[in-house]
């Protein structure tokens, strides 16, 4: 089942230098219960994806084009007040920052109550209840004790929890997550992931993992869309992306990773994507990727190239897909 | 017969001082709290930590970019750990440091030309004219084209940057260097070619490296060796395959477990270790072992001694924990017994 | 959110080819020339140093006594008007310019070369030095700029080069302030500890990495310390304290004006006049340089 379905969607900012294509045509679906990954170096267009879903790009230079269906329901129709209803009940986000999105004035359990009472109508003494349920949920020891904490009594791992209990506090059926882990350690950062693993089996929802990290998506992910350029190449499940990687950016990014070079016989060398990311204040009909592609032909140029199946559950946009040494 | 060391340090100890100089609370942050370190020639040295563990002020002790508290810096058999600044500016010829943020660890008013002539102009070395040809070969060598010379660093991407940081630590021809988490900012793609160039550059000069680095994937590439710092100690040191082979600590275990590998095969049959709690604050002290709080397996011991780090099953593979012994060495931390630590969740993610 | 800058950096890394800190400048002068009050205020600043500059060249002499044309309204051959001795205001005004103009440059370059050098060396070492230094500064901030100008300028005596000393002095504690505010928050970054690494002198690491990161700083301070101390010029000739009749300057035309406010007050109007527009242009001028100097403020 279908709960979120986002197509065509294209992200313009204006500034004073020009325009800035941030996103340029992104569609893809998410189901119940799924982790997407979007995954991406930086200036690939994800946060700005994850961003525009819930309309949190609040700025006036910007300009959002498609859709995005939320049950099948058109978002893009909302008013500002009817969207505010629907950020934080039926999709909420969670940050890389911790510390800047929690209020360091309040305890972390009046925000996570105010959250709930914003959209349930619900006691204080019930909101309080939940509450606590809710630091039980992410694995806050001793919930009921931490409820009068600041947000600087936490550590950054704690209060990645709180955040992920204030996301979460209205069940949301859909759960963006941008970098949720990039800024902690790795032992937290495992515990952290195994939140969204139970709260994907437990209460079915559905979560955008926004991340650079490809170890992150072997772990959690269920399916994985690659960006390049504000455009996804490849979209896949996440065995595929490791197993069957078929785009040559896809092939790049995992031959650039120094574990699997070790993995693959020590070999003491990575592989490196020649030349650099395009600028993004064009959008032209090709490739972006072919000036650094080992595979482009003049066809790559000529007009670009569209996601197209070439496997069940498996698209890549690109003339030359498919594994294969890549020289 | 030994070959001299060209990195030495033994019991090193940087406390810090935080708090006001009037009265109010005042507390020391044990940073670094007695570390032994060997760097060979030609060696690199991956030193891997958690944030707090403090081994980025180990790499600014070893560089004298502050003074140690005590202890002994032996830098090609000199000890520098107290000399002045004045006195150590000589000793800049044979270690260098790279940084981990490409975006301000270059002077933005400098071209890059003049970044990497930098050092040639402080230590006197030839003329403008020689300065300028050494730089420019230096930058050749980093995989830079020539006409990046004259251009200043905002204009350039963070593997660029990172590059000239590079040339700029290696243009003096250094016997060490010390690389602060230098591609933890950059994407994979560059991080990928700014490893490739230290590993071809290392090949090809020789220097030895202190890599600090909280990536275990990276430190597991490019190591010759790998020290594990937790808070401010040592908890196991030895060679790179070793470590991997047989994590003894139950420190380096539980983080080896937690690290997220690109392989979905692999990562999600194996049972993972999450460690419960977190770092402890540096400014409190600690008695016994440094990890006993969020140890699975600690026993009573562990709270009162401080174990050593000594080579228990082998002289190369040194481990600082009570529980690995001669005969049945690293113990199973899946399988707490009479836990004084913290309670994992062991997660079988399949 | 994050990807705004993100991007906008990204246009910059694949761009090769030419000279880009000429492009780094006319992107700060498209800044500035897109804010309509900042090129307001720079059209006032040049046009006065202008009128300093070439004004008393053109103009009859400002000294010229006519008692055939006393207290006259402005008129075709005086535009401004004559004052009490019949002198023609307009030159006046101009060589009055001239005075502020030297009082707010000369004493504004003193304050920033001793302001300068003294912050970014306390700033540097901090330390005991920087303590006891800083309570010193402390005290001296604790006074208003005028009220200390004032004092030291009756200490002096009243003349020019007095009211330059005593306004410089007076200004020095605030760039020192700023001076050594810089020199702190430059020296965290991390390429002053690649230039330790490097093994550069202090001297050097001074010169070389904190002052032409902390330039834009003192530029701006420079915009607003000079229209401070025209003003104190002002204040100062004024009360007598500076310079001294015949004279002209802006201050002592105020003065004499006071006498005939019933029957001239085009006399004060006009030297007031000369003043609020030369302060506005140069804050108007300081605040748009600090707007283009500066792209994080942007947006």
């Amino acid at each position: 089942m279908r709960v979120l379905d986002v197509s065509h969607l294209r992200v313009e900012f204006g500034t004073e230098d020009g325009r800035i294509f941030a996103v340029k045509d992104v569609s893809f679906t998410l189901g119940r219960g799924e982790i997407l990954a979007l995954v991406g170096e930086s200036g690939c267009g994800k946060s700005t994806v994850a961003m525009s879903i819930p309309r949190l790009l609040g700025d006036s230079n910007v300009t959002i084009g498609g859709s995005v269906r939320l049950n099948g329901a058109d978002l893009s129709s909302l008013n500002e007040k009817e969207m505010q209803a629907v950020r934080g009940k039926d999709i909420s986000v969670v940050f890389q920052e911790p510390m800047t999105s929690l209020n360091p004035a309040y305890t972390i359990g009046n925000q996570i109550a105010e959250v709930i009472r914003q959209h349930q109508k619900l006691s204080r003494q019930a909101a309080k209840a939940r509450a606590i349920e809710l630091l039980e949920l992410v694995g806050i020891p001793d919930a009921a004790r931490r409820l009068g904490a600041f947000p600087h009594e936490l550590s950054g791992g704690m209060r990645q929890r709180v955040m992920i209990a204030i996301a979460v506090a209205c069940d949301p059926q859909v759960l963006i997550a941008d970098e949720p882990t990039t800024a902690l350690d790795v032992t937290i950062q495992a515990g952290i992931l195994d939140i969204f693993r139970r709260l994907r089996d437990t209460l079915g929802t559905s979560i955008i993992l926004i991340t650079h990290d490809l170890g992150v998506v072997a772990d959690i992910a269920d399916r994985v869309a690659i960006m390049y350029a504000g455009r996804i190449v490849e979209l896949c499940s996440a065995q595929d992306v490791f197993s069957l990687p078929s785009h040559p950016y896809t092939r790049g990014l995992l031959g650039a990773l120094p574990a699997r070079a070790v993995m693959q016989g020590g070999r003491r060398r990575l592989t490196d994507i020649p030349g650099f990311v395009p600028p993004p204040t064009t959008d032209p009909d090709e490739c972006q990727f072919a000036p650094r592609c080992p595979r482009a032909t003049a066809e790559c140029i000529i007009r670009r190239p569209a996601l197209e199946l070439v496997a069940a559950e498996h698209e890549v946009a690109c003339y030359h897909p498919g594994p294969g040494d890549t020289p | 017969m030994t070959e001299q060391p060209v990195l030495e340090v033994t019991g090193l100890v940087k406390h810090y001082q935080t708090g006001s100089r009037l009265g109010g609370a005042r507390s020391v942050v044990r940073a670094v709290d007695g570390v032994d370190l060997t760097i060979g020639r030609g060696e690199i040295l991956g030193l891997v930590g958690e944030s707090g563990s403090g081994k980025s002020t180990v790499g600014k002790c070893v560089s004298r970019l502050t003074t140690p508290t005590s202890g002994t810096v032996k830098l090609l058999g000199r000890d520098i750990s107290t000399l002045t600044r004045g006195q150590m500016r000589p000793f800049r010829n044979d270690v260098h440091v790279v940084f981990q943020d490409p975006f301000s660890s270059l002077n933005p008013r400098m071209t890059v030309g003049q970044i990497v002539m930098e050092p040639l102009r402080q230590h006197g070395h030839g003329n403008r004219r020689e300065r300028i040809g050494t730089a420019a070969e230096m930058l050749e060598r980093t995989g830079l084209s020539h006409d990046i010379r004259s251009r200043y660093p905002h204009e350039l991407s963070g593997g660029q940057r990172q590059r000239v940081a590079l040339a700029r630590a290696l243009v003096l021809g250094p016997s060490l260097v010390v690389a602060d988490e230098p591609v933890s900012a950059l994407d994979v793609s560059v991080q990928a070619s700014i490893l490739n160039v230290i590993l071809d550059l290392q090949a090809d000069m020789g220097f030895s490296c202190l890599f600090i680095t909280h990536d275990l994937s990276v430190v597991e590439f490019i190591s010759d060796r790998i020290a594990v710092m937790y808070l401010g100690k040592i908890m196991e040191t030895t060679t790179r395959g070793e470590l991997f082979r047989d994590p003894q600590h139950p420190y380096t275990q539980s983080l080896l477990s937690a690290a997220p590998v690109a392989d979905p095969a692999g990562v999600r049959n194996r049972d993972r270790i999450i460690l419960s709690g977190d770092l402890p604050s540096p400014s409190e002290p600690v008695t016994g072992c440094p990890f006993h709080s969020r140890c699975p397996i600690a026993i009573e011991k562990c709270v009162t001694d401080v174990p050593p780090l000594a080579g228990i099953t082998a002289p190369d593979h040194l481990t600082a924990c009570h529980l690995v012994t001669a005969e049945s060495g690293a113990p199973d931390i899946s399988a707490p017994i009479n836990s004084m630590g913290g309670t994992p969740s062991v997660h079988n993610a399949s | 959110m994050t990807s705004v800058p993100k991007t906008t950096n990204l246009s910059t890394f694949g761009a090769t080819g030419s000279r880009k800190s000429q492009a780094q400048w006319r992107r700060v002068m498209r800044r500035f020339l897109k804010r309509p009050l900042a090129v307001i205020g720079l059209v006032l600043v040049v046009a006065f140093i202008l009128v300093a500059v070439f004004g008393p060249l053109l103009l009859p002499d400002p000294n010229k006594q006519d008692f055939a044309t006393l207290l006259q309204p402005p008129s075709l051959a005086h535009l401004l008007g004559t004052d009490d001795l019949g002198r023609d205001v307009l030159s006046r005004i101009a060589s009055g310019a001239r005075v502020s103009l030297l009082a707010g440059v000369l004493s504004t370059t003193i304050a920033m070369v001793i302001g300068i050098t003294l912050g970014l060396i306390t700033g540097f070492y901090r330390g005991w030095f920087d303590v006891v230094f800083m309570r010193i500064i402390d005290v001296m901030l604790a006074f208003p700029f005028l009220i200390f100008a004032v004092g030291l300028a009756a200490i002096l005596g009243a003349s020019l080069t007095n009211v330059i000393i005593a306004l410089g002095v007076s200004q020095i504690p605030e760039v020192v302030r700023i001076a050594r505010g810089e020199a702190m928050a430059i020296r965290e970054q991390e390429f002053v500890s690649g230039a330790v690494a490097d093994g550069a002198r202090d001297f050097t690491i001074m010169a070389r990495y904190i002052a032409p990161n902390a330039a834009s700083a003192f530029i701006v301070q420079a915009t607003v310390a000079i229209p401070g101390a025209i003003i104190g010029e002002a204040t100062l000739s004024f009360l007598g304290l500076g310079v001294q009749p015949p004279m002209a300057s802006w201050g002592i035309m105020l003065t004499s004006a006071q006498q005939f406010l019933a029957q001239a007050p085009y006399l004060a109007l006009f030297p007031g006049i000369a003043i609020a527009l030369t302060t506005l242009g140069f804050n108007l001028l300081g605040d748009g340089l600090r707007d283009a100097l500066d792209p994080k403020e942007k947006r």
